[in-house]
C-alpha cells in the first residue's frame, strides 16, 4: 500500500497555544485510520489542517502531502478545489452541517455541480443514487425534504452522501457518530465500513470513543496534548499498547471486571497548552516517568508497524 | 434484597407535554413517561438506561419533584412528593440532584465555596463557623482543596466543576441522589475519576443513587439494579448482572449488541440493529419496540405487553419471551 497522505512534522499554534507539535504519520490508500484522544489533544486541529480549514490565526508548520503534493504549499483557490472533491469531511453535528432551508437532495446535487460540469438533471440523478447508497429509504421521495424532516441518523447519512458526492480519495470524519444514539451509531459505523469496502475510499476517523475506533479502524494513532504518542494496527493498540498514556486510556474504561469505584485512573490533568511541559507532555502524569522525559522522545519501533514515542518503552526494550 | 422497604416509590408515573398549539396551531401530546413503576431502595445504586426520547430525564425530574407527573404518584419515605408543608421541606433536604452539565448547573458568579455553602445556609444547618468547617470538609471529600474555594466555575475544568456539583449535592447529607448523565460530558480519564468519586462517596455515605445514563458500560460498572427505558416505558428491570447477561427484552439485547466494544476482535454485525427510534409524538401501537424487533409477532403490533417476572426482581415486558417462559414452565 502506498501513502495517500503523509504528515511531516506538522505543528499548529494558535498564538501562544501549541495545539499540535511535530506530528508525522502516513495514511495508506484504502485504510480506515483512527485518530484518538481526549478534548484538546489536537485531533480536530490536525483534521482541519489536512482540510485547509484552519482559521487564519493558526500558524501551521511542516508538510502535508496528499497524493504526493504538499497541500500546505498550494494557493487557497487550489485547496478549495480539493475540498469536497478529492478530500471531503463529515462533521459531528449533521444539523449544523446541512443548510436548514435547502432540500437535502439539492445539497448533494450542488456539491456535485460545484466540481463537475454536469447538467442539473444528471446531478439530481446522481444525488438520488447517492442517497439510496447511504441508506435513505425512498430517496426519490426524500430528495425534496428539508433537513428538519429527517432524524439525526438520517441527516448524518445525507452529510455522508454529500461528502461522497465526487468520489473523494480521502474522507475525514470528525466524531461522525458522537451526536447519535447507540443503536443509530452502530448503523452509521457499518455504513462507513461498507462504503470503504466498496469504493476503497481512505478514511481518517477522529474519535474520543475507543470502542468506535476498535470497531471501525484498521490502524490508529493516539494523540496526547498535541503530541502523537503511538501508532499501530488497532489489534496491537488494544492488545499490546506500549505508551503509558494509551494504557491509561484503556484502563480507565468502565467495566464489570473492576470493582465498583476502583477504575485505575491517571492522576493530574491535561497540561496547559500555552505552557506545555518541555519534553513528553504526558510526563507530569506518567507513572513510569524518568529524567529523559524532559526531552521529546521520537517515535520508535520494536515491532513492525507499531511505533511509540516513550523513553521508558525504549529503555525497557534495550534492557 | 426485595424485602427492604423502598425509599422512593413511583407508581404509574406518566408525564405528558403539550407540543405546539399556539394561536390556531394544532397541538399534540407527547407522552414522555408512560405508566412507570419503580422502587429505589435505601443505599442501592439503580441505573436508568435509555436512548434519546426514552423519557429517562423526565422520569428523573419526576423522582426529584422538579416535574409534576400528569398521572401516578411518587412517594418518598411514604410521603407523596410534591405536596406542600413539612414533608416537602424534608424531601428537599434528603433528595439531591446532580446534572449532566456542570457548566450550566453552577452559578457562574458564585465562588465555589458559596455554591457548596448555599444549601447549608438555606436550611440553617449549624452555626456560621460550623458551616465554614463543613464546606472545607465537603470540598476535601470531593478532592478539591481550599485553594479552589474562592475559584469561580469558569476557572475550573469540567471535572472540577462536576466535583463542586457533587459537594453541593452532599452538603445536607441526603438519603438519595438522582444524577442525570453526570459523566457524559467528560473525557475518558476524567470520567473514570468522577465515577470513582461518586462510587466511593455512595459507598461510604450509604446514600441511594439513581444514575441516569445512555452508556451501558457505565451501568455494568456501577449498578446494583438497572431499569431499561424505551419511548417512555420501562421495558426491563432487574439486578444489573442478570439483565446484562440474560436480557429478556429484545430491546435490551439490541442495546447491548450495539455497544461498540473496545475490542477489534468483537466487531458488530452490520445487521445487528435496524430501524430508527420512532418519534415519541407517535409511538408505535402495542409494544413500542415492535417495528424494530427481530422477534415481533402479531400480538406485539396491537397489545402493549404486561410485565412478566423472569427471576427474583427481574421483570420484562415482552409477549414473545413471556410466552417462552410459560411454555418452559408448563
Amino acid at each position: 500500500m502506498s501513502a495517500l497522505l503523509a504528515l511531516r512534522d506538522v505543528s499548529v499554534d494558535y498564538g501562544p497555544v501549541s495545539a499540535v507539535r511535530d506530528v508525522s504519520l502516513e495514511v495508506s490508500e484504502g485504510e480506515i485510520f483512527g485518530l484518538v484522544g481526549e478534548s484538546g489533544c489536537g485531533k480536530t486541529t490536525l483534521a482541519l489542517a489536512v482540510m485547509g480549514l484552519l482559521p487564519r490565526s493558526a500558524q501551521v508548520q511542516g508538510g502535508i502531502d496528499f497524493q504526493g503534493e504538499d497541500v500546505l504549499a498550494l494557493p487557497e483557490a487550489a485547496r478549495r478545489r480539493l475540498r469536497g472533491d478529492r478530500i471531503s469531511m463529515v462533521f459531528q453535528d449533521p444539523e449544523a452541517a446541512l443548510d436548514p432551508a435547502f432540500a437535502v437532495g439539492e445539497q448533494v446535487a450542488e456539491t456535485i455541480r460545484a466540481h463537475r460540469p454536469v447538467s442539473g438533471r444528471e446531478a439530481r440523478r446522481r444525488a438520488t443514487q447517492l442517497l439510496t447508497e447511504v441508506g435513505i429509504p425512498a430517496a426519490e421521495r426524500r430528495y425534496g425534504d428539508p433537513p428538519h424532516r429527517l432524524s439525526g441518523g438520517m441527516q448524518q447519512r445525507v452529510v455522508i452522501a454529500t461528502a461522497l458526492a465526487n468520489e473523494p480519495a480521502l474522507l475525514v470524519a470528525d466524531e461522525p457518530t458522537t451526536a447519535l444514539d447507540v443503536t443509530i451509531q452502530a448503523q452509521i459505523l457499518a455504513l462507513i465500513r461498507d462504503l470503504r469496502d466498496r469504493h476503497r475510499t481512505t478514511v481518517i476517523l477522529i474519535a474520543h470513543d475507543l470502542g468506535v475506533v476498535a470497531q471501525l479502524c484498521d490502524r490508529a494513532g493516539v494523540l496526547y496534548a498535541g503530541q502523537l504518542v503511538e501508532v499501530a494496527a488497532v489489534e496491537r493498540i488494544f492488545d499490546a499498547p506500549e505508551h503509558p498514556y494509551t494504557k491509561a486510556l484503556l484502563a480507565a474504561l468502565p467495566t464489570r471486571t473492576h470493582g465498583r469505584g476502583s477504575l485505575p485512573v491517571a492522576g493530574g490533568r491535561v497540561p496547559d497548552l500555552a505552557d506545555p511541559p518541555p519534553g513528553c507532555r504526558f510526563a507530569p502524569r506518567c507513572p513510569v516517568r524518568m529524567d529523559a522525559c524532559e526531552r521529546v522522545p521520537a517515535l520508535t519501533s520494536r515491532e513492525a508497524g507499531h511505533v511509540t514515542a516513550c523513553w521508558h518503552v525504549e529503555a525497557e526494550a534495550a534492557a | 434484597m426485595s424485602a427492604a422497604p423502598a425509599l422512593l416509590e413511583a407508581r404509574g408515573v406518566t408525564r405528558d407535554f403539550r407540543i405546539g398549539g399556539g394561536l390556531l396551531g394544532r397541538s399534540a401530546t407527547l407522552r414522555a413517561v408512560d405508566g412507570v413503576d419503580l422502587d429505589v431502595r435505601a443505599g442501592e445504586v439503580l441505573t436508568i438506561v435509555g436512548e434519546s426520547g426514552s423519557g429517562k430525564t423526565t422520569l428523573g425530574r419526576c423522582l426529584l419533584g422538579l416535574t409534576r407527573p400528569t398521572a401516578g404518584t411518587v412517594r418518598f419515605d411514604g410521603e407523596e412528593v410534591g405536596t406542600a408543608g413539612r414533608a416537602r421541606t424534608s424531601f428537599r433536604r434528603r433528595v439531591q440532584p446532580i446534572f449532566q452539565n456542570p457548566y450550566s448547573s453552577l452559578d457562574p458568579r458564585w465562588p465555589v465555596a458559596r455554591t457548596v455553602r448555599e444549601p447549608l445556609d438555606a436550611f440553617g444547618v449549624g452555626t456560621r463557623p460550623e458551616r465554614d468547617t463543613r464546606v472545607g470538609e465537603l470540598l476535601e471529600s470531593v478532592g478539591l482543596s481550599q485553594r479552589h474555594a474562592d475559584s469561580r466555575p469558569y476557572e475550573l475544568s469540567g471535572g472540577q466543576r462536576q466535583r463542586v456539583a457533587i459537594a453541593a449535592a452532599l452538603a445536607l447529607g441526603p438519603d438519595l441522589i438522582v444524577a442525570d448523565e453526570p459523566v457524559s460530558a467528560l473525557d475518558v480519564l476524567v470520567q473514570a475519576q468522577i465515577l470513582n468519586l461518586i462510587c466511593e462517596l455512595q459507598r461510604d455515605l450509604g446514600v441511594a443513587l439513581v444514575f441516569i445514563t445512555h452508556d451501558l458500560a457505565v451501568v455494568e460498572h456501577i449498578a446494583d439494579r438497572v431499569a431499561v427505558m424505551y419511548l417512555g416505558r420501562i421495558v426491563e428491570a432487574g439486578p444489573a448482572d442478570e439483565v446484562l447477561t440474560r436480557p429478556k427484552h429484545p430491546y435490551t439485547r439490541t442495546l447491548i449488541d450495539a455497544i461498540p466494544q473496545p475490542d477489534p476482535r468483537r466487531r458488530l454485525e452490520a445487521a445487528a440493529v435496524r430501524g430508527e427510534i420512532p418519534s415519541p409524538l407517535e409511538p408505535p401501537a402495542g409494544c413500542h419496540f415492535h417495528p424494530r424487533c427481530p422477534r415481533a409477532i402479531d400480538v406485539c403490533r396491537s397489545d402493549a405487553p404486561a410485565m412478566t417476572e423472569f427471576g427474583p426482581g427481574h421483570v420484562a415486558s415482552c409477549h414473545v419471551t413471556a410466552a417462552e417462559l410459560r411454555t418452559r414452565g408448563a
